[in-house]
Parts: C-alpha cells; sequence; structure tokens
C-alpha cells in the first residue's frame, strides 16, 4: 500500500527520496494540483471515498499517515 | 463523432433540438440587454440540468463526464451565457457533492438539482485572479458563526444567484462558505458593459461583517482551495473545453452557410481558395479540440488522477481554438460579421472570454510545460 502511493508520489518528486516519515510539504515538490490528484489516485487505486471530515493535512503529510488512513478506510469497508 | 452511446447521442439531438427552437431565437436580445430572463432559466431547469452533476440520490441525474460534455457543446453552441447559467452553478454542487458534509448535501443539493436554488462560484476578487490561493476576504469565527468580510468580482450569474460558495482566508488559509443572499451585510452589485458571455450576469459582491452558520463551512479550513475549489475548477475547466468546441461549432456553421449564399465575382465565396482554407482550418481543428475533450472525459470517467490535467490541456486548446475560429469566422462573414445581424461578431466576442476565465491561456501553458517537463508520463 505505502510502495503504490510512495510510486505515484515519485512523479511528482523527480530523483527526491521521500522518507516515509517526512513531510511532503516541506520538500517542495507539493504543487496545488498534487491534492485533488492524490485523492483521486487513493480513491481509485484502494476502491475507497476519501470524504470531507479526511480533509487535514495530518492524513497527507507523511507516506506513513496516507498509508495509515488507507487502512483505515478499507478497514472500515470490511 | 464515434464511440458515444444510443443515449448520449439521443440526448444530444434532443438537446439540440430544444436549445435551437427555445432558446437561440433569444440570444441576440439577451446579448444585447445583458440579461438572462427568469423564463429562460426555467425552462433549462424543467430539462433538468441543474442536476447534470448532482448524484441520484439527491435529485440529480449523475450524468458520466461525455454526456456532461455534449451538454456544454451544445449550450456552448448556441451561447456561451447558456452554458455558463447551467455549468458554473454545477462547479458548485459538484464541490458541495464531493467534499460537502452530509447535512449540506442533503439541505442544498435536492433544490439546486431542480433549479429552486441557483447558486454561483465566488472565488475571484479585484486584487486576486491567478493567484486565487490569496484570497483577501477574511472568514472569523465568532461562537457558532462566521464572519465574512471582503470583496468578490465576476462572479458569474452573480445577479440571479440564492447562495453563493465565498472563498475566504479563515486562520489565514483558503476556506469555502455557503453565503445566502439574504444575508445581513451582502452587497450584490450588477457589472454592466461587458465584452463577451454578456448574458451571463455578473456581478460584484461586497460582504461586511456578514454573519453566517459555523455549518456552512464547506469541506475543512484550510483546503478551501486545494480540495473544494479545485474540484470545481477541474470541472469548470473541463465544461469550458467543450463549451469552446461548441462555441466553434457555430462559428462553423455560420460561416458554412455564408459561404455557399454569399456570391463575390460571380460565384459563392466558398469557391475561392483562400476562403475554403480558413474552412479546412476550422474543420480540422475544431475536430481536433473535440477529440482532446473526449479524452479528457475519458480521464474523468475512468476516475483517473490524470483527468485534471487533461481537462487543463483540453481547456487550452479549445479556447485558443475557438478564438482563432470565431476571428476566422468574422473575417469570412465581412462587413457582415462586425454587425449584429448576424450571430458571428457575438460568437467573436464570446471567445475572447475562454482564454481568460478558469485559468488563462498563460496558466494553462505554465502547468502543461511544468508537467512534460517533471513528469512527461502523466500525459501519455
Amino acid at each position: 500500500m505505502k510502495a503504490k502511493i510512495a510510486e505515484f508520489l515519485g512523479r511528482y518528486l523527480g530523483n527526491y527520496e521521500l522518507g516515509d516519515d517526512e513531510d511532503i510539504f516541506a520538500t517542495g515538490y507539493a504543487n496545488s494540483m498534487l491534492a485533488m490528484e492524490l485523492v483521486t489516485f487513493m480513491e481509485s487505486e484502494f476502491g475507497i471515498r476519501i470524504a470531507n471530515e479526511d480533509l487535514r493535512l495530518e492524513n497527507f503529510r507523511t507516506l506513513n499517515a496516507m498509508a495509515e488512513l488507507v487502512a483505515d478506510k478499507v478497514g472500515v469497508k470490511q | 463523432m464515434l464511440g458515444l452511446t444510443e443515449q448520449q447521442k439521443t440526448l444530444r439531438a434532443e438537446t439540440r433540438t430544444f436549445l435551437d427552437a427555445e432558446i437561440a431565437p433569444l440570444m441576440p436580445a439577451m446579448d444585447q440587454e445583458e440579461v438572462t430572463p427568469p423564463a429562460v432559466v426555467k425552462k433549462l431547469a424543467e430539462r433538468g440540468l441543474f442536476g447534470a452533476v448532482i448524484p441520484k440520490e439527491f435529485g440529480g441525474q449523475e450524468l458520466d463526464a461525455i454526456t456532461v460534455g455534449l451538454l456544454n457543446e451544445e449550450l456552448g453552441r448556441i451561447s456561451f451565457s447558456m452554458r455558463d447559467l447551467i455549468f458554473v452553478p454545477s462547479m458548485v454542487t459538484y464541490a458541495i457533492a464531493r467534499w460537502g458534509a452530509r447535512e449540506q448535501q442533503e439541505q442544498w443539493l435536492p433544490r439546486m438539482a431542480t433549479g429552486e436554488v441557483i447558486p454561483a462560484f465566488s472565488l475571484t476578487e479585484p486584487n486576486v485572479g491567478s493567484d486565487a490561493k490569496r484570497v483577501e476576504t477574511q472568514a472569523t469565527l465568532a461562537g457558532d458563526s462566521y464572519i465574512l468580510n471582503g470583496r468578490k468580482k465576476w462572479t458569474t450569474y452573480g445577479q440571479l444567484a440564492d447562495v453563493y460558495l465565498v472563498f475566504a482566508a479563515c486562520e489565514g488559509k483558503p476556506t469555502a462558505f455557503l453565503v445566502e443572499r439574504n444575508t445581513p451585510g451582502l452587497t450584490v452589485r450588477p457589472m454592466k458593459g461587458i465584452l463577451g458571455a454578456r448574458a451571463s450576469m455578473l456581478a460584484e459582491l461586497e460582504l461586511k461583517d456578514c454573519r453566517i452558520p459555523a455549518k456552512n463551512l464547506v469541506g475543512t479550513v484550510g483546503f478551501g482551495f486545494q480540495a473544494v475549489a479545485s474540484a470545481g475548477l477541474e470541472l469548470g475547466r473541463y465544461c469550458i473545453a467543450w463549451g469552446s468546441v461548441g462555441l466553434a461549432q457555430a462559428c462553423l456553421e455560420a460561416s458554412l452557410k455564408y459561404v455557399r449564399e454569399r456570391k463575390q465575382f460571380g460565384v459563392p465565396i466558398g469557391e475561392h481558395q483562400l476562403v475554403q482554407q480558413m474552412i479546412a482550418e476550422m474543420v480540422a481543428n475544431i475536430k481536433a479540440a473535440r477529440l482532446l475533450c473526449y479524452e479528457a472525459g475519458q480521464y474523468r470517467d475512468a476516475g483517473d488522477p490524470r483527468a485534471a490535467m487533461h481537462a487543463n490541456l483540453a481547456k487550452y486548446y479549445a479556447s485558443r481554438m475557438a478564438t482563432r475560429v470565431a476571428n476566422d469566422a468574422v473575417q469570412i462573414h465581412g462587413a457582415n460579421g462586425v454587425h449584429p445581424d448576424y450571430p458571428v461578431a457575438r460568437y467573436f466576442r464570446d471567445a475572447r472570454v475562454t482564454e481568460i476565465i478558469e485559468g488563462t491561456t498563460q496558466v494553462q501553458q505554465v502547468l502543461i510545460a511544468r508537467r512534460a517537463i517533471q513528469q512527461g508520463d502523466l500525459l501519455d
């Protein structure tokens, strides 16, 4: 799960190696289009629905946080 | 166009017949007087058009992206303002459907689907255009209310709207709020003398200590731009791309009629090769733009993250194409092209607007070029 998100983000990061707990917003690579594309990716890739209550920076700040959000959603679905 | 379903073809044909018969004849006067009469709004509402992108559970049509595109093309073919009337409110309904709280969706979407309540998208300000994240309008939490202060400008159909999706800085971060028309402290001023899409009833809003319920916040604090506005703008760009194709199609149809009828040097001007050159360019460029729009729609329907970038690409290409096609349509019409007896002068003015709204040509160029340089794979 985390690897798939990392692969997706990799397209935005060039050669930059993002750590699992590294703040993506601090890298300078996160642009205004990334947020929506990331949400669309997470929804279509993992079959989840990200809703308004999930819109918190903490949920998207690091790879670990994103993976946790997806894991929670997948868990809820099951 | 190949690849459309029977349902899509039928809806497109029925919409075209309806618009040609009921709305198109009214457009010259609406353009001249800069107004859309309530009877026109009612006719479009009766066809369920305001519910195009609203989920079925809230009374909408929940149409697929290609069908939404075809409707934009047909509306754009008779008037860019009619496209605005349906699909600018759709930017709001889509944003609420995407990021609104369940309670907001239940409160607003059923009445927006019928056209009973018309929403407006109010992002741009006198000092803030392309740099939309830096809105100067301020929102402050006070108990169970937010207090909004600031000014909005160029709000499409703002004169007609019942509720505004207003973007304001809250705790210094862009945030979205629903502000009802009757909120004390809200003044709506009509903007007149617009170059194109003149029937779109633009308005300037002044918010002076507007107190709104805290529950009217859409999404969360700080996600007003990246989530709420982005959802609306992505749809908006996609729709404008298709609308521009419709506008260019109208230019082509008017030009074809003219070159068959108008005679100079003893023959219809369509026999003259330099006129033929303009016609050939129109046909090829319209079809190319339509295909880009179609591809953007396929990405959108597939839930592919590349949909947003393809909407930018389609909007960029189609709006520039429309201004060129409209320019040639005026040229083909000669002096008649600059007179209101022929529709192409209106198309020409409308086309110019498409390169400015929902991301200027230059903003799109930067986004597309950066994307191609940094991540070519996303433009496959």
